[in-house]
């Protein structure tokens, strides 16, 4: 309860103002500025560096990746060989179907339950509402990961291990975006949708025409933020499934590690690999993700 | 961020009920909406934990053999087990050597980035940008890094005439390791946190204390620290809650080895249960770990009521 109180506290303060994005304060060149510009360019290379000699590994041909001493620049030039034979003759690209349905099925399935209750919470008066609010915000501190042995056993009974389902609906409930849609429905002028009501809207039309529409920054937001932890999720998926059919990537490139052994440079284009359909949302979403982590506090665990 | 919270509050949005039709129509729709979150939050989400809280009463296995309530047997093993306490120290000494750098070297990343330096958004990419990578992806990419004879770090580390260092085969550093990584993994998070805090001080303080004489360091420490107290218990928190739950990247870069010095609580309850076919016993783990996560957060709540009571 108190971890999602104090995470969402900034919400209201900092979203006007969209901060992180906006840069105030003027550059001066001083003697400080100018170690400051070194201290963090050399921390930017490190934080880079392991992108690129993993790039720089997967580019190589398996003689020049294992080559003593180390080579940064391959010997006999670069190369896509470890990529073609990764796509070739692994499962990458079962596991990337696999990773994208169910992730996007959690996605819609998350932000539709999500925002419907949230959206109850925030503007209907009903019995119950209290203490179901309470219990909702209350199970945020259930760590995932306490759940795994009795889900799993639920799973067997439902006949769902190795299943897309197994995977995914253990993985739609999310009361801290509950907790956010509802913060943003309480700031949606009540006047419009007061109006629809008395030209006679039901509950569920105002809610899909007049609030919905509305929203589309916060639920753009929160849908980024489900879908990276779908796709980035590894415990359940490895707990659910067996069959390296059903694999999830992350699931999936567990296995290739130990399946490949020493075949380094095929090991880092399946990373790569892994690691391109993210960098290509993070290069999209930008602003929202930044602004989705500076303004709310969420994001990954 | 008190005045937010008050904010928050008094705008309910809710419709005043006009007699009993109305309170029953309300009672109606609301509780068709909150109807399919409800069922999925009570199916996958609380009867687990009713279900796991019987499961670690008795002696179940994988199998589904040994269901009957042995009462608090398995909770008595778990506190005379070795291996279990041994795993819950790791977690802890996982927890508070990576808390203490995440939260002060993404401080260090935030400021010097808040300098106004041109290319805000390269910083951003270039720190932000690991958080976003599945476990998997991080624990390639260094397991490769600290390969003792063909990663890029011993190869580095060379040059300065370093012995090679089998990172994360040998006792002594393998934890050292999964901190360095989870570091370079997850900085990028709090340091995004303390960037929007930062920007948002007020200027105007700024300008009062350099007409006062203050200096750089002066301002660092008379105004930035003070103000950016709320988010560093903010980010401490998440952080040590967040760091309890490890188990992703240790699983996958040394399963728990050299010896199980870096083996933590979530993999002993994962190989209890799964490899080791004990799920009752896994389930009372569990619930041990559990218990400990509300004591911290109930720890959590009071400092936060203290703190906007104050």
């Amino acid at each position: 309860m108190s971890t999602a109180t104090a995470t969402a506290e900034g919400t209201a303060a900092e979203e006007a103002a969209s901060p992180v994005l906006s840069r105030r304060r003027p550059f001066k060149v001083r003697p400080l500025s100018i170690l400051a510009i070194a201290i963090l360019v050399i921390l930017a290379i490190c934080w880079l560096l392991p992108f690129v000699w993993s790039v720089l590994t997967s580019l190589k041909s398996e003689t020049d990746a294992a080559a003593t001493p180390v080579t940064w620049w391959p010997a006999n030039g670069f190369t896509f060989d470890a990529y073609a034979k990764v796509i070739q003759d692994g499962n990458i690209p079962r596991w990337v179907w696999n990773s994208l349905l169910t992730s996007v099925a959690i996605t819609v399935i998350t932000v539709a339950i999500a925002s419907l209750a949230g959206y109850a919470f925030s503007r209907i008066d009903f019995a119950g509402r209290r203490w179901l609010f309470a219990a909702i915000i209350g199970s945020i501190i259930i760590p995932p990961q306490i759940l795994i042995v009795p889900l799993f056993r639920q799973m067997l009974a439902f006949n769902m291990v190795d299943t897309y389902w197994g995977i995914i609906l253990p993985q739609v409930i999310a009361p801290v975006m509950v907790f956010i849609l509802k913060k943003f429905f309480d700031q949606v002028p009540i006047e419009l949708e007061e109006a629809a009501r008395v030209d006679g809207a039901n509950r569920l039309r105002v809610f899909l025409q007049i609030v919905l529409p509305l929203s589309r920054p916060i639920l753009a937001a929160v849908s980024i933020f489900v879908f990276i932890g779908a796709w980035n999720n590894f415990l359940w998926p490895f707990v659910v499934t067996n069959n390296a059919n059903l694999m999830t990537l992350p699931v999936g490139l567990q296995t290739v590690k130990s399946a490949y052994g020493i075949q380094y440079a095929q090991n880092m284009a399946s990373a790569i690999l892994a690691a391109l359909p993210l960098i290509v949302v993070f290069l999209f979403f930008q602003k929202q993700i930044i602004k989705g982590v500076a303004t709310t506090g969420f994001g990954g665990t | 961020m008190t005045t937010a919270l008050a904010n928050q509050t008094a705008a309910p949005g809710t419709t005043p009920g006009r007699g009993p039709s109305r309170k029953a129509q309300n009672n109606l729709s609301g509780w068709a909406f909150v109807a399919p979150f409800t069922a999925f939050f009570a199916v996958f989400l609380v009867w687990p934990i009713i279900y796991g809280f019987y499961m670690s009463l008795t002696g179940s296995s994988l199998s589904g053999s040994g269901q009957e309530v042995i009462g608090f047997a398995n909770y008595a093993e778990a506190f005379g087990d070795p291996d279990m306490w041994h795993s819950f120290g790791n977690t802890v000494l996982f927890t508070v050597l990576s808390t203490i750098p995440l939260v002060v070297v993404s401080l260090i990343l935030a400021l010097l980035v808040n300098t106004g330096l041109p290319g805000q958004w390269l910083w951003r990419l270039s720190f932000f940008l690991p958080f976003l990578l599945a476990s998997t992806v991080v624990s390639l990419f260094w397991t490769w890094m600290y390969n003792p004879q063909l990663g890029m770090i011993n190869d580095v580390l060379a040059n300065f005439g370093v012995e090679p260092i089998s990172w994360l085969q040998d006792e002594k550093y393998a934890m050292v390791s999964v901190v360095i990584t989870t570091v370079w993994w997850t900085v990028g998070f709090n340091f995004l946190l303390y960037l929007a805090a930062l920007q948002n001080i007020p200027e105007q303080q700024y300008e009062a204390a350099s007409l006062d004489g203050a200096g750089g360091w002066r301002q660092l420490i008379s105004i930035t620290i003070p103000q950016l107290g709320p988010t560093t218990v903010l980010i401490l928190i998440l952080q040590i809650l967040a760091s309890l739950k490890v188990f992703d990247q240790i699983y996958q870069m040394t399963q728990g080895g050299p010896s199980g010095v870096t083996r933590p609580i979530v993999e002993y309850i994962y190989e209890t249960g799964f490899t080791g076919f004990r799920l009752g016993y896994a389930a009372a783990i569990s619930y041990i770990f559990f218990a400990i996560i509300v004591v911290i957060s109930l720890i959590q709540a009071w400092v936060n009521s203290r703190r906007s009571a104050a």
